[in-house]
């Protein structure tokens, strides 16, 4: 099958590749350019852990085709830390033992994310809500809506 | 037609570790030529904190702070034995394994200052910071880095040590079938209060209070961690996980997420934890097993709350709509 080309924006970074017609987002991602930050989980769309943001839009990189992205901005886990400060909600997700086996972490985060994004102050309901699309095995998930409120507030008093 | 509440109690004896053909587990410890020291295992941390946990045992055994120990693990091809992480018998049996280890390496490492100080080795001490000292001369010390240089490039010794752990296997006695089958018993005790809705059979879990006697946390945070996330499994287990919903028929089993259902987020109850510590004789600085045992209270505790609600016994998991309708179903049949 023919290759078809991609480019977009990850993390601030351009890239471009060539790809197969019908690669998901997600391979291309973990498997093209070398971001393993998304993971998959299910590769159908009902445990999260594949989330990436595109234009500002929470998504699940297992069901996007990455051809239908170029030009956009996509941002994932990896870029999150800036100049090895990680960022509030990686922060918050250590000290609040968040994560245990680690690979619902990123799709967490980039949820949280989206949340907080738009939501600087979210309520409990708020993040519980945000993080409904999102499969934890470990954790129980308490410790994980403690995190991004911890984050939430961190920020606010950044903010402040 | 009512929403109904119950409140149910439950206890547990959870034991570590397993019986089957003994149950061994190998460690070896090595320092770099820098004086850190390698932990290589073939047990597994499979996120529940292995490698933390057998850092601070190599750690605290040796002396030296926990910063200076790297854990190799996973790797059955080429390290040394062990059973695997399952039954709730990393900590113990791979932290005993540990210890001694460590213990063999610690002797060969004060043998070595000993030469270096000219002192003999028993009058030595480790301060913790990484420095071996004259005990009541902490001024005569030596760190533990130029003690691995001396070990590496003029003594010519490795400092090392074996550790060897094993359970061995415990057969029934003839007439009275007694046996040991695992060692350790960790012990926990849940209550669970749900609600009940008499016409839909669902069942909501609102609170789930839970005491675990781990023997001894080693890792305090972690633990918790462990036990709260135990605690959400022990409900998931008890009313809605299933891959043989009509087992030993395989119709309906779950094939995805969507069919294999688990609590989320929105569905979590309020939960509480109290830890008791009573060290264990045998266990690595007293621990026990927390991981498994700790999702295990919650399944017999909302199962005696579903029958204080709505007076079913419901004896098959999951504890599902469907089976409490048939039960108060046949019930109400007489």
């Amino acid at each position: 099958m023919a290759k078809v080309p991609v480019q977009f924006t990850l993390n601030g970074s351009e890239k471009a590749e060539f790809i197969e017609s019908g690669t998901t987002l997600l391979n291309a991602l973990r498997d093209k350019i070398g971001d393993t930050s998304p993971k998959g989980g299910c590769h159908q769309g009902t445990c999260g852990a594949c989330s990436v943001i595109i234009d500002g839009e929470l998504r699940l990189s297992c069901l996007t085709l990455a051809e239908t992205c170029n030009g956009a901005d996509i941002k994932t886990t990896a870029g999150l830390a800036e100049g090895g400060v990680l960022h509030p909600l990686q922060r918050a997700f250590l000290d609040a033992f968040a994560t245990q086996c680690g690979f619902c972490t990123p799709g967490m985060i980039m949820a949280a994310k989206v949340l907080l994004d738009r939501t600087p102050n979210p309520s409990r309901d708020d993040v519980v809500e945000a993080l409904s699309g999102n499969i934890c095995r470990c954790t129980g998930y308490e410790p994980i809506i403690q995190a991004v409120l911890t984050a939430a507030r961190a920020n606010s008093q950044n903010a402040a | 037609m009512a929403i109904r509440r119950g409140r149910g109690v439950a206890a547990i004896n959870y034991p570590t570790g397993m019986n089957l053909g003994g149950d061994p587990t190998q460690a070896l410890v090595h320092s770099t030529p820098t004086g850190n020291f390698m932990v290589t295992l073939s047990s597994v941390d499979l996120g529940q904190g292995m490698k933390q946990i057998m850092a601070q045992i190599c750690a605290e055994t040796i002396g030296v702070p926990t910063d200076r120990v790297v854990i190799d693990t996973a790797d059955t091809d080429t390290g040394p034995h062990c059973m695997g992480t399952f039954a709730s018998r990393g900590t113990h049996r791979a932290g005993n394994a540990v210890i001694q280890a460590a213990k063999e390496a610690r002797q060969v490492m004060l043998e070595v200052a000993a030469e270096e100080l000219e002192v003999n080795a028993s009058d030595l001490e480790t301060d913790g910071q990484g420095n071996i000292q004259v005990k009541g001369a902490p001024q005569k010390s030596i760190s533990i880095f130029d003690v691995a240089l001396s070990a590496h490039f003029k003594r010519g010794r490795s400092i090392s040590g074996r550790g060897m752990f094993l359970i061995p296997r415990s057969y029934p006695e003839k007439e009275t079938g007694a046996m040991k089958p695992s060692t350790c018993y960790a012990h926990a005790c849940t209550v669970a209060e749900v609600e009940v809705d008499d016409e839909t059979g669902e069942v909501t879990v609102l609170t789930v209070k839970n005491v675990f006697e781990i023997g001894r946390a080693l890792n305090p945070k972690m633990v918790e961690q462990q036990l709260v996330g135990g605690s959400w499994m022990g409900i998931s287990h008890a009313l809605y996980e299933t891959t043989e919903p009509y087992y030993p028929n395989r119709d309906h089993g779950g094939t995805d997420f969507n069919q294999y259902l688990m609590p989320g987020p929105g569905d979590l109850a309020q939960t509480e934890i109290t830890v008791l510590e009573r060290p264990s004789a045998d266990g690595p600085f007293g621990a026990k097993g927390p991981g498994e045992m700790c999702a295990n209270p919650q399944i017999p505790a909302v199962a005696n709350a579903v029958f204080d609600a709505v007076g079913v016994r419901i004896d098959t998991l999951p504890i599902t709509p469907e089976r409490i309708l048939r039960a108060l179903k046949a019930q109400a049949a007489g």
